[in-house]
């Protein structure tokens, strides 16, 4: 049998082998197993149906914020466009469902590939544009699919919106929160173990070299335009598998959430979740996707009880605020994210209770 | 020479012999603006050579580097490599075509550690496909530990072990231009091009790098091209140079016609007359 490792403050590697594996130690592969027998046990038992609806909606959107992390923290390439392309992903699903019939299994990757060919038509621009120009680019990216979305009513019916029929899954029909929390989450940990290895290889390496040094990156060989219109493929197809699965969960979609907040919130998630760092995206999906419900739940309760009546239409702009706040205060003082403090907490208990 | 450190498996006979590296540039000519960074350069550099490239501050050296791999587009002139026409393919093309080189201005990446910035230089190298490395199959695992073999054994040979892990941003400046050519090694290239690799060292250092070269060159036939101030290294490792001068070629031949010319003396000394 093979050795197994535990021992954090002694970590002597035997082989190259040893150093390609994802968790350091076999007690954080214990630890992430173990805390994944749990979410799938014991969440979809003791939760209520609106916290496993948040639950539900922070697995949706960890996705799709695994996919911005790679164009923006791994690759550098800031785009303001995801909440646009997480539409067309949910727009393809529905599509795909109503229009030709696929089922759930087939139209969700489907709807992945569809929005990964369109993230890549426009990334077209940043064979010239980088920084901020390009920001711009992919703004004016996320207002075309919008107005698309919008106009094209043969397709898209417009205003209407589309009423999905129901997924179902091997002859199993997918209903309620507790069957789309499983399809949810493995999907979730299928697309992280994908992310996590992909970034492990060559096309994770070419995208960090992009991101610090293009120049050097074009001298190792690394044709720069083909990989960034490879991270801006991967990152759509993340988001339209997220916006198709989130279709199917909402059975019912039009065109309005898919805005420019959207796509600002995504952003907020890999910045505050941390840039450049997988598990961080996930952190930050939860974070700004709980801040979310708290503020939406405070200017509830400002509305219902009256005590501020008159201002809920100022009230609305404070999330916001609240959004870039946030922001600007993790820019400021914990600038590699969620992910970071995550990290200085594990190391502090590394040792313990024996730590020096 | 003899190596006591082993001959990295990448540069064994059998590989070397298979490297062809014929370069030829004919009148080639760059100019910014007004001036002229390159006029009518003639050169050819062939398999196992080392070839140097020398001349003032501003005399078009590292413009030719630029222009051989692809990050300057030269207005007339032709450049060939292997019988190719290689005058417009872009750089990473050209280093795929074996030309690996070095810069002026050291073009690592800070953040990453010295095998990471070796690791990039694998790319061209490795063969398994997206679909392998999202699911990083046991094949892609394989062929992640063989390069790491690669990269080890140039660690060795370039006396780096120690660092191996460092983040690049915190080496001093002469270990840097060590791991730089580290990484254009790990390229494989057919051609290594060195632009003033000895910049900024002090003697120790440059006495490392020398016997680098030296073992490279002459004990396993590396060809290279070597851009360089210090004369006296350049006279003791060339085997033949080319001296340019406000762009124009100035002379070329063995050091000892180099060191009698007239002309390569006044270039670099002034002329006489006017002391
Ligand atoms: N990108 C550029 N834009 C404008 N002018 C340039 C550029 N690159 C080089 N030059 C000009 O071309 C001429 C040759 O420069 P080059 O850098 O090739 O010289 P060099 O021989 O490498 O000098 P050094 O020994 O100082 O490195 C100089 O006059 C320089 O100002
Ligand atoms: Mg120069």
């Amino acid at each position: 049998m093979r050795k197994l490792h535990f021992h954090p403050c002694g970590n002597f590697r035997e082989g190259y082998e040893q150093e390609l594996t994802i968790y350091e130690t076999d007690f954080g592969r214990t630890a992430v197993f173990l805390s994944l027998v749990l979410l799938f046990a014991l969440v979809p038992v003791i939760s209520g149906p609106y916290v496993l609806y948040v639950i539900n909606i922070i697995g949706i959107a960890s996705i799709a914020a695994i996919g911005l992390n790679i164009l923006v923290g791994y690759t550098g390439q800031i785009s303001l466009g995801h909440g646009a392309f997480f539409g067309v992903g949910a727009y393809a699903g529905a599509i795909f469902a109503t229009a030709l019939h696929v089922p759930f299994w087939v139209a969700v990757p489907c709807a992945g590939l569809v929005t990964a060919l369109i993230g890549m038509i426009f990334g077209i621009p940043s064979v010239r544009l980088k920084g901020l120009y390009l920001t711009i680019a992919t703004l004016a990216g996320q207002f075309i699919i919008e107005y698309v979305l919008v106009h094209w009513e043969t397709l898209t019916k417009g205003t209407m919106g589309i009423v999905l029929p129901k997924a179902t899954l091997f002859g199993i029909s997918l209903e309620g929160d507790r069957a789309f929390f499983y399809i949810i989450f493995l999907s979730l940990i299928l697309m992280t173990y994908i992310a996590v290895n992909i970034m492990r290889t060559r096309y994770g390496r070419a995208f960090v070299a992009i991101r610090d040094n293009d120049q050097a990156a074009e001298g190792m060989g690394i044709p720069i335009f083909r990989y960034k219109l490879l991270a801006f493929a991967i990152s759509s197809f993340y988001a339209g598998f997220a916006g198709a699965i989130w279709a199917y969960y909402m059975i019912s979609i039009t065109t309005e959430p898919f805005n420019l907040g959207l796509s600002v919130e995504y952003l907020a998630m890999v910045i505050i979740g941390g840039m450049g760092n997988i598990a961080g995206s996930i952190f930050g999906a939860t974070f700004i996707t709980v801040l979310n419900e708290i503020l939406r739940w405070l200017t509830d309760v400002f509305m219902n009880t009256g005590i501020l009546q008159g201002v809920e239409l100022s009230i609305a702009p404070i999330r916001e605020l609240a959004f870039g706040f946030t922001i600007v205060l993790f820019i400021l003082f914990e600038p590699r994210g969620l992910a970071e403090v995550w990290r200085i907490i594990r190391s502090s208990f590394r040792l313990w209770p024996f730590s020096y | 020479m003899k190596s006591l450190r082993g001959r990295p498996s990448i540069f064994s006979t059998a590989k070397q012999e298979q490297k062809t590296a014929d370069l030829e540039v004919a009148r080639l000519s760059l100019s910014f603006g007004g001036v002229m960074a390159l006029s009518e350069i003639d050169m050819s550099v062939h398999a196992g050579e080392l070839f140097a490239v020398i001349g003032p501050n501003g005399a078009g050296k590292t413009s030719l580097l630029n222009c051989i791999t692809g990050y300057y587009r030269p207005q007339s002139g032709k450049i060939f490599f292997n019988n190719e026409d290689i005058t417009y393919l872009p750089p990473h093309e050209l280093v795929r075509r074996g030309i690996g080189r070095t810069f002026q201005n050291i073009e690592l990446f800070p953040g990453m550690t010295v095998l990471s910035n070796m690791l990039l230089a694998r790319h061209i190298h490795c063969e398994y496909g997206f679909g392998f490395a999202s699911l990083f199959t046991p094949s892609v695992r394989r062929e992640e530990v063989a390069h790491r073999h690669i990269l080890e054994e140039l660690i060795d040979f370039l006396e780096m072990q120690p660092i191996r892990n460092q983040l690049v941003g915190s080496l001093p400046y002469g270990l840097r231009k060590r791991v730089e050519l580290g990484r254009a090694l790990a390229l494989e290239p057919n051609i290594l091009i060195l632009d003033e690799p000895f910049a900024g060292m002090n003697l120790e250092e440059k006495e490392d790098m020398v016997r680098f070269l030296v073992e490279l060159n002459e004990g396993w036939k590396q060809t290279m091209i070597l851009v360089e101030h210090d004369m006296s290294i350049v006279m003791s490792i060339s085997k033949r140079i080319m001296v340019l001068n406000f762009g124009e070629k100035l002379a070329e031949g063995t050091v000892d016609d180099i060191q009698d010319n007239t002309e390569v003396i006044k270039a670099y000394l002034g002329d006489e007359s006017t002391l």
